[in-house]
């Protein structure tokens, strides 16, 4: 593969927007990885729907936000790379379904969850939250990991296989990483943002979830690197990338033990960022992995767009990107203020007043 | 086969998604309007109608977003070999727009729902423009992409990649195509939009609700309607037109005319064999010499027939039949251009009504035709859309690639088929849950006067913290 970069030289567009998109799948999963943990975790750190409804509020003004950088990164892979796009998603199409109906019902349920007050109208939304938090989040392991090992494309570059192709063991084994990683992430995220009881329940989850995520993505990186290894592929770095990206969750669960809830956060999110890009360049030049001839790996140099398009979206991309890393930066800062008990209407009186009967307003067929 | 549903699989999510849109544009700047009213005066009227009509685009809003998913998803896992073959230009827009526009549109809109409290009148009046600003940015880039589909530019042919490839971004932003339909869909957009607020007015003024608020909403709804409508059917005067030149098949079917005639009639309403014709309507009322005019602003202006319009296209482009459905056309076309001058109808006996103070509120029957109302811009948005890119095929990109070949070879009929149930079921129970929220919300009405009204003086007490909008 080392071979195939050189031939090319590493100073292209196709390099610099391989690079940019590997930079917003990391936004990606840093970012909706803790709103993913955050909602599986919505049923084991609230007790009640006064205390989920806390919880969630947590991701409440940024959850929409940080899924745009899924928008952004597949846009982005269809303007750069249409044929790395189009192989890709035609190729994981049941895959790609099931993340699809996952998002669409979890964003359902943030959004209507609270728009009506009944006790089981919000208990169900939560219920349904959880699980489709988990699917995306375990889902994302799974195709990525299949993406780096490889998987049944013919000489086009069109897919040939089936769903269970895309089930293989090491492929499952990075969904259970994702899932476990991105949970231990949401619960450090929600001890960052919570007070009192609800902060102390956030601890002692991701005081559970640290050693099981930390010892998936060891084994998770060893694997990945004995694959690299068993296909002569030097591509991937040796040494400090993966290495501290394994590292990084054990640093978390003793940052955490130690009550420094910000650092373990960070730590939790630095190790997302390398794995994925532990991955990615593993992957370099390729766009997919062919398990069925290594010379059917559609590369990056194989499915680009032309100079022209790649040269408009690069200033696109160099004037836009700042401007939204800066407002979106902001926003966490305004939403800074950590959450408690007092931060819910939960009093059965307020409760009651913030409903429409409260107001006096006879309710038809409520 | 396949292709059979993944076509039913486009018309699905793309008519599902676009029923969330237009009311997301056009409401934000409803919004605007109501907050900067708020924030000018003072007056807590606009505060509770800001917040009212919030929560309504609220609603509407989770669905526009979570569907909008689909959309980018399905060109690459239904129609690969398009996304191949267009991707070099039509990508560009779909980036642009994701990073220009909505990251815009829903970062700052929660900010707008949480940030009430947390942030200074001003910033927070600003977050609700932003989002009118990204959610109106995003169309364009949208239909940018579309235009391109309409209407080819700024590209060439690669004889050694076998793809369009894009040779002038300013083009694409520029295309002839896109401004008139750019125009049309924001002012239909504010359409919709000024009919539902029209609509939830008068069902609370017929009940005697809350004047304060719903007075002023129905008044402001109505020169919405009728400025927006106006526009919307003079900008598809104008789209019309430029279709002619453009994609004259397309407008050709819209009137059935296949015979090519100078001094062409326009037909408001026709039932007969549509596969066949010409000249064997069962029932057929027309406008003399309205096409010619309507097409070509002359009395007798020539205007081409589908007959000899699919002879050039047999020379140019091989044999093949390059006439849409023409049922659908025509009736698509109709259903869309009628229900908007409907709307204009609407609007102005709703303004000859209140010119007197009093009289709209007292007007039950009124009242009630705008309640039912509501659904017109709806209809008349899936038929617009259904007509514009039913009346394109058997094209998918206009003279350069035909819808049969751009699905996605790898792609079994199983695959498209169990996606296409799924998407419909999850839709379909979405809709309900939507809808029950909806009307509900609407049926509870704004906060309670004084909800927000500052502190008696001397009282010692804070002025009153207005919550976020929805947790």
């Amino acid at each position: 593969m080392t071979l195939l970069a050189s031939a090319h030289g590493y100073w292209n567009l196709q390099t610099f927007w391989f690079f940019l998109i590997v930079v917003l799948w990391i936004g990606y999963f840093v970012l909706e990885g803790f709103d993913f943990g955050v909602g599986t975790l919505l049923p084991f750190v609230g007790r009640d729907v006064v205390e989920r409804g806390t919880l969630l509020r947590t991701i409440g003004p940024v959850w929409d936000g940080n899924e745009v950088w899924l928008l952004v990164a597949g846009g982005a892979t269809f303007a750069a790379f249409p044929g790395w796009y189009a192989s890709l998603f035609s190729g994981f199409y049941l895959a790609l379904f099931l993340v699809l109906v996952g998002l669409i019902v979890r964003g359902v349920a943030i959004e209507y969850r609270n728009k009506q007050t009944g006790e089981l109208w919000r208990s169900r939304w939560d219920r349904i939250l959880a699980v489709s938090s988990a699917i995306p989040a375990l889902l994302w392991g799974v195709a990525l990991a299949d993406v780096v090992h490889g998987v049944p494309i013919d000489a086009h570059g069109e897919f040939t296989g089936n769903l269970l192709s895309l089930l293989g063991p090491y492929a499952l084994f990075g969904g259970l990483t994702s899932l476990a990683l991105f949970t231990f992430h949401g619960a450090l995220f929600l001890t960052l943002r919570t007070t009192g009881e609800l902060h102390a329940r956030a601890r002692r989850a991701a005081f559970l979830l640290a050693l099981p995520a930390a010892a998936l993505v060891f084994g998770f990186l060893v694997w990945t690197y004995a694959n690299a290894a068993s296909a002569h592929e030097k591509g991937i770095v040796p040494g400090v990338i993966p290495i501290t990206a394994m590292v990084l969750p054990f640093v978390a669960w003793m940052l955490v033990r130690a009550g420094k809830d910000g650092w373990a956060f960070a730590a939790t999110a630095a190790s997302i960022a390398l794995i994925t890009l532990t991955l990615y360049l593993n992957l370099y030049p390729r766009a997919i992995v062919s398990s069925t001839a290594s010379g059917f790996s559609p590369t990056i140099f194989t499915t680009s767009s032309s100079h022209y398009t790649l040269v408009v979206m690069s200033i696109v991309a160099v004037v836009f990107t700042p401007v939204v890393l800066a407002y979106q930066a902001w926003t966490y800062w305004v939403f800074r203020a950590r959450l408690g008990d007092e931060d819910a209407p939960h009093s059965p009186l307020e409760l009651l007043e913030r409903s429409p009967l409260g107001r006096g307003t006879p309710q038809p067929g409520a | 086969m396949a292709l059979d549903l993944a076509r039913w699989q486009f018309a699905v999510t793309t008519l599902y998604h676009f029923l969330f849109v237009p009311v997301t544009i056009g409401t934000a700047w409803f919004l605007v309007g109501m907050q900067t009213a708020w924030y000018r005066t003072g007056d807590e009227k606009w505060l509770r109608m800001t917040r009212f009509f919030g929560k309504l685009f609220l609603i509407n809003f989770a669905l526009g977003v979570v569907t909008g998913i689909v959309q980018e998803f399905q060109f690459g896992m239904n129609w690969s070999a398009y996304s191949r073959y267009v991707g070099d230009i039509f990508g560009a827009p779909l980036a642009i727009e994701g990073l220009a526009a909505f990251f815009l549109e829903s970062t700052f809109l929660g900010l707008w729902i949480f940030g009430w409290d947390r942030l200074k009148p001003k910033v927070h009046l600003a977050t609700i423009w932003l989002v009118a600003v990204g959610s109106t940015a995003s169309a364009y880039f949208i239909l940018a992409a579309n235009s391109w589909m309409q209407h080819p530019v700024g590209y060439k042919l690669n004889p050694v990649t076998h793809r369009a490839e894009l040779t002038s971004i300013a083009q694409i932003l520029t295309n002839s195509t896109l401004i008139r339909a750019f125009g049309h869909t924001i002012a239909a957009a504010i359409l919709t939009a000024a009919m539902l607020v029209l609509g939830v007015a008068a069902w609370h003024l017929r009940r005697g609700g809350d004047a304060a608020v719903f007075r002023p909403a129905a008044t402001i709804a109505l020169w919405a309607t009728l400025v927006a409508g106006v526009l919307t059917v003079l900008i598809g005067h104008e789209q019309g037109q430029l279709m002619t030149r453009q994609q004259p098949m397309k407008m050709a079917a819209a009137e059935a005319l296949y015979t090519t005639e100078s001094g062409a009639h326009f037909s408001l309403f026709d039932l007969g064999p549509w596969q066949r014709r010409p000249n064997k309507d069962l029932v057929s009322i027309a406008i003399p010499h309205g096409l010619s005019i309507l097409a070509d602003n002359s009395w007798n202006g020539r205007v081409l027939g589908m007959n000899d319009i699919q002879k050039q296209y047999a020379a140019t482009y091989g044999p093949g039949d390059y006439k849409p459905i023409v049922g659908i056309t025509y009736w698509t076309f109709r259903i869309m251009t009628g229900l908007g001058f409907l709307a204009v109808v609407i609007a102005l006996g709703g303004l000859w009504l209140a010119r007197q103070p009093g009289r709209l509120e007292r007007s039950s029957r009124y009242l009630r035709l705008a309640v039912w109302a509501i659904a017109l811009p709806f209809l008349a948005n899936l038929a617009g859309w259904v007509f514009t890119e039913l009346g394109r095929q058997p094209w998918i990109v206009q003279g350069l690639l035909q819808t049969k070949d751009a699905v996605s070879p790898s792609v079994g009929a199983w695959s498209v088929g169990l996606t296409l149930a799924g998407f419909t079921l999850l839709y379909g129970i979405l809709a309900a849950v939507e809808a029950g929220l909806m009307i509900r919300a609407a049926k509870a009405g704004p906060d309670g006067e004084g909800t927000y009204a500052p502190a008696p003086e001397g009282d010692g007490a804070a002025p009153v913290r207005i919550p976020a909008l929805t947790y």
